[in-house]
């Protein structure tokens, strides 16, 4: 700490000089910025963007089942082979192109510098360098819809051999070009990843402690290191399907002495950690909102701190869960049902520790606080759901129902969506220096959280019944047709929540430019982003602050304020 | 502190470690990973396939057996440009790097005049999954030997004016691990039969 304490002193001027006060062009300001804050923003923007689109394809599929081969407006009628296309895309979209960018890169480039008190990034370079394969690879994808053949429509898991061949999936193009989008896209996180946890380890203020990192950076450092120890093999897969689908080999096909299951275990040794990679971010930034709102200390960091390393590590064991109808050995399939079974300990314990913190606070229910406990209660369902699928007997009955479906947009949903409207309203005056309206937020927060419920509390029903997912139009099946009115009901409820979130985009715009000025610290919170301006400039502050104390010093006893910032030193507060 | 404007976080080192290093070596980490991913896929494939024994004995020892020396011997090299570095001489540093940027060349050229003869004896990618697989780890790892070569170019004309000799050890950190990757390929793919 104390080497850099004195690096710092000793840069600082020279620091000034150089970015201190010349004019940069809107390119060099917005589009090839290194600035850590410019490019959470392009990640961010980028997000919604791709939120947006998926939202738009979720739009069309459902309309397509509620109102079978019906024009959908805004769209046209839906053919079998777009179906496919759109429900592939609206699943891999949703969760590479929103989840991760908007709760790893954006809220990871945002706060990382910010809440260690350091200038940037320590490679802002490649940090810039890592949007720019982001962003290339979110164009890759959406060109695949416009490529002769239409986009792929395997599935977001992508399986061979329908993958792997261009006869079975009769979308020569769109399959390669949706791997590779996915392919550039891991390298873009890769390189953010070995950015954050470089800058967390290295570069954090003079002071700050290991455990007086906020939680919220712990949870995407511990996300990024899962990322990168999981998403290797799926990498080496897709080298693999890439060469089967261009090459012609038959690395994944049967017929050719291949093995299509060796693709489930790369993809899901993958996929299952990459729940908990989205997920702690999301409860990362649950922890700071609750600390706020409640104005209490978080109910045992520690314990939270090292229950989520647990989690990661737990997640490497529970892949095959996804696998129990592939055909696996039954002996496997009791081995990761009783793992399966265990990692839902450590969650629970995690939202114990979260309720345990709101008991006895002084609650204020403002917007970010209403998603975050929204956040709570719906991920709550789609955890205690998850028991029934994680267990391999219950699993062969509900395995690829609706049941499922509903299953993981109850996890899912929580994570990306409630988790970054959480973050958004709560950063939002730092971000932009202005407060957002928390009447029009709350409108939103309720239209949103409500008919959340309603799409999804249908297709567990229906998924119980036993209706299938991916598949076209379900008048064919005599025994599933008779419960359209459900069918209609979750498309419905979709139609609301996509209205509700024009309130969002409204009050996102209109709090931007006419929203109350925030100033520096508008929730009265401990870590050090809010030490800076609101926006903070390039650099973040004229001179880099320390650290004395945690992140959650809320309520203090004997302290005249509730909040007690983590860069004032301790001699100047009242003796206690 | 040439070339660009670093921030004050790329000087911090709370661990003591600097973080060029510190980011190498998660680089490798998740190099580690991929190729973990892969090999255990090739590992899973032998212990299924006995018969792939009888198309990996068509591979030619001697030639992996040399450029498994090559490689050795070039890595021999950066270590003695990282030598050189840690006392200052980044002239002899940039030297020892063009040396090691040769090996990876030599190396490059026995992998094509093997290939060429593999290829025109009908053993090519799509002959069947071992040489799928051979073709694939071995050109992944080609690969990062060429990319290898063009960041020690780089870092060897830096070296040269005596900048940045801290990244002489970075990219020889680097290179020790595609060498060990290699290490790892030649008895998997050569010499188990």
């Amino acid at each position: 700490m104390a080497e850099a304490g004195t690096v710092d002193t000793h840069d600082a001027p020279a620091h000034d000089a150089e970015h201190g006060h010349h004019e940069q062009s809107f390119l060099s300001k917005y589009i090839f910025s290194t600035d850590h804050k410019i490019i959470a923003m392009q990640y961010m923007f980028t997000g919604i963007v791709m939120a947006l689109i998926g939202g738009y394809m979720s739009y069309a599929f459902r309309m397509q089942l509620a109102f079978p081969g019906e024009s959908v407006p805004g769209y046209g009628v839906v053919s079998q082979g777009e179906y496919n296309s759109l429900v592939t895309n609206h699943g891999t979209i949703m969760i590479f192109w929103v989840a991760m960018p908007m709760l790893i890169a954006a809220f990871g480039n945002y706060l990382i510098p910010l809440m260690i008190g350091a200038d940037d990034m320590v490679f802002p370079r490649i940090n810039r360098l890592s949007y720019q394969i982001f962003l290339i690879s979110a164009i890759i994808l959406i060109v695949s819809f416009f490529v002769p053949g239409g986009g792929f429509g395997g599935a977001w898991t992508s399986y061979p051999p329908l993958s792997a061949n261009a006869e079975y999936n009769l979308t020569p193009y769109g399959a390669t070009f949706w791997l590779v989008a996915v392919a550039l896209e891991f390298v873009a996180f890769l390189l953010g990843g070995i950015n954050f946890i470089t800058t967390l380890m290295n570069s954090r203020a003079p002071g700050m402690r290991m455990h007086d990192i906020p939680m919220v950076l712990w949870m995407i450092i511990i996300a990024s290191i899962l990322f990168m120890a999981s998403v290797g093999p799926l990498i080496a897969g897709a080298v693999m399907l890439f060469m089967d689908q261009v090459v012609g080999t038959g690395f994944f096909d049967p017929d050719r002495g291949g093995d299509p299951v060796l693709w489930q275990h790369l993809f899901w040794f993958f996929g299952h950690p990459e729940v908990y990679v989205v997920l702690l971010p999301a409860m990362g930034i649950v922890a700071e909102i609750i600390c706020t709102f409640a104005r209490k200390k978080l109910f045992n960091y520690k314990l939270i701190l090292y229950t989520a390393f647990a989690t990661g590590i737990i997640s490497f064991f529970v892949w095959a869960h996804h696998q129990f109808v592939a055909g696996i050995d039954p002996r496997m399939a009791n081995v990761f049902t009783i793992t399966t079974l265990i990692i839902s300990i450590p969650i629970a314990e995690m939202l114990f520790l979260y309720i345990a913190t709101l008991y006895g606070g002084s609650i204020r229910l403002t917007t970010p606080m209403l998603w975050a406990l929204s956040f709570i209660a719906e991920f709550l369902i789609g955890g205690i759901t998850g028991i029934f699928l994680g267990a391999s007997g219950s699993d062969i009955y509900f395995h690829d129902t609706y049941f499922v479906l509903a299953h993981f947009h109850y996890t899912f949903f929580p994570i990306a969506i409630i988790g970054f409207f959480a973050g958004i309203t709560y950063w939002f005056p730092k971000m932009f220096g202005r407060m957002m309206n928390d009447s029009l937020g709350k409108i939103h927060f309720w239209g949103t959280i409500i008919a959340f419920n309603f799409i999804f509390i249908p297709l567990f029903i229906l998924g119980a019944a036993g209706q299938h997912r991916r598949i076209y139009n379900f008048q064919n099946f005599p025994d599933l047709a008779g419960m359209q009115d459900l069918r209609v009901i979750a498309t419905s409820a979709l139609l609301v929540m996509l209205v509700f979130q024009a309130i969002f985009l409204f009050n996102f715009v209109y709090s931007l430019f006419k929203g109350k000025p925030a100033g520096k610290n508008p929730w009265k919170a401990n870590t050090l982003e809010w030490t800076a301006d609101s926006p903070p400039p390039h650099g973040n502050w004229p001179e880099l602050p320390n650290c004395y104390r945690g992140p959650y010093e809320y309520s203090v006893p004997g302290r005249e304020d509730d909040y007690w910032p983590q860069d004032v030193p301790p001699d100047t507060a009242p003796a206690e | 502190m040439s070339t660009m404007t670093r921030p004050i976080a790329t000087t911090r080192s709370a661990t003591g470690i600097p973080t060029g290093k510190l980011a190498v070596w998660w680089v490798i980490g998740s190099e580690i990973v991929i190729f973990g991913g892969l090999l255990a896929s090739y590992v899973m494939f032998r212990l299924g396939h006995p018969e792939w024994a009888e198309y990996a004995s068509h591979t030619n020892t001697w030639f992996g057996g040399a450029n498994t020396f090559v490689l050795l011997t070039s890595s021999l090299f950066a270590v003695l440009a990282h030598h050189a570095a840690e006392h200052g001489d980044g002239k002899t540093a940039a030297k020892w790097l063009l040396g090691t940027c040769a090996g990876g060349l030599v190396f490059l050229c026995i992998k094509a005049v093997e290939w060429t003869g593999e290829i025109q004896h009908g053993y090519t990618i799509t002959a069947n999954g071992f040489w799928s697989f051979y073709y694939t780890a071995a050109g992944i790892h080609a690969l990062h030997v060429i990319a290898g070569c063009i960041i020690m170019l780089i870092i060897a004309k830096q070296a040269w004016k005596g900048q940045e000799l801290q990244r002489v050890e970075l990219i020889g950190i680097y290179w020790h691990f595609v060498d060990i990757v290699w290490i790892f390929l030649f008895p998997l793919l050569y010499i188990a039969k």
